[in-house]
């Protein structure tokens, strides 16, 4: 193999790792939080329909309008994860109970069943349309980089070959992680996610309009870090109103019996 | 029509979920952004900002209820 070939593989293989973590990030959070059957059906099917694509688009998928991918993917992604982080902030910050939201979906799923709708066969819809979304949108980017690094250089099937192997270093790591991940407090687990879906959802919204972001896609960590310190924030101020409110109620109720003798 | 009802029920839940105010704020957001891309301002910060008013906002009509 020549260098230049060398270079291309790794040039490749790096970027389409870069892409590949995105992906596993969403489908792992998903994964843990929501369960992993529709999970990975999600991220399957996402799989199929690229494959099918990139099978009958061919180097025609270039011309496929990502930015507008990007602006949906994005502000669903975006919507999707404040929802999370306002009910994780919410709880940790003792404004709403820790289980509500588990019976709640339990209740979504039986309403669902009774009225016929989609999740009769017991599959989570909300898990497989992040796990889809999330692996469609980057495997997309996976295979323009595979056609620009590949067309650039002259050979498509070694820029494929990069991107074959950083994909399955990608989701062997995934699959060793995903047991310990599964440890971690539910809570916790739907606050990191939250922060997670957030901050890639920020970045795609806002990178599909055409803005470019300072440091490209190291925006995704400082959106991340940015959205962490506030949601901290606003729970200890949540948790501070909490205590002063049952400090209140302590004092009024220490004074209705204090009548009361 | 309870059929058409409950299929735009189910996809108002899925997509705006428990609180409109940050569906509404993101799409604003959004345009705003846009917009200032197409006058070549790279507002890359609109967003960021709008999520921590939007969650602030967000977070306060539920405390209130709470209340």
């Amino acid at each position: 193999m020549t260098t230049g070939a060398v270079i291309l593989v790794l040039a490749a293989f790096l970027a389409s790792a870069v892409e590949a973590v995105e992906a596993l990030t969403v489908v792992l959070a998903v994964g843990v939080t929501r369960g992993w059957r529709s999970s990975l059906i999600g991220a399957g099917t996402a799989t199929l329909a690229l494959a099918a694509m990139i099978a009958a688009l061919g180097p025609t998928l270039s011309l496929l309008p990502i930015d507008a991918l990007r602006v949906i993917v994005g502000t669903l992604l975006l919507i999707f994860g404040l929802q999370w982080l306002r009910k994780a902030i919410l709880r940790a910050g003792h404004y709403k109970a820790f289980r509500d939201e588990e019976a709640l979906y339990r209740k979504e799923l039986a309403d669902a069943r009774a009225a016929g709708r989609p999740s009769r066969t017991g599959m989570d819809w909300y898990a497989f349309t992040l796990a889809f979304k999330g692996v469609f949108l980057e495997g997309l980017e996976v295979a323009f980089i595979v056609l620009t690094f590949g067309t650039s250089q002259g050979s498509i099937p070694l820029a494929a070959l990069g991107a074959g192997i950083a994909i399955l270093v990608v989701v062997a790591v995934g699959a060793m992680v995903h047991q310990p991940l599964s440890r971690v407090p539910e809570n916790t687990m739907k606050f990191a996610v939250g922060l997670m879906l957030a901050a890639f959802g920020v970045f795609w919204s806002v990178e599909g309009t055409g803005i470019v972001w300072p440091g490209a896609d190291v925006a995704i960590l400082y959106n991340l870090a940015f959205l962490a310190v506030i949601s901290f924030g606003m729970v200890l101020v949540l948790r501070r109103l909490h205590e002063r409110r049952e400090e209140r109620q302590a004092l009024k109720s220490v004074g209705v019996a204090g009548r009361g003798e | 029509m309870t059929y058409l009802k409950n299929f735009l029920l189910f996809w108002y839940d899925f997509i705006v979920g428990d609180d409109w105010i940050i569906a509404a704020g993101v799409v604003l957001a959004l345009v705003v952004s846009a917009l200032l891309a197409r006058r070549e301002q790279n507002a890359w910060w609109v967003m960021p900002l709008a999520v921590v008013v939007m969650l602030a906002v967000s977070i306060w009509r539920e405390t209130r209820k709470a209340r």
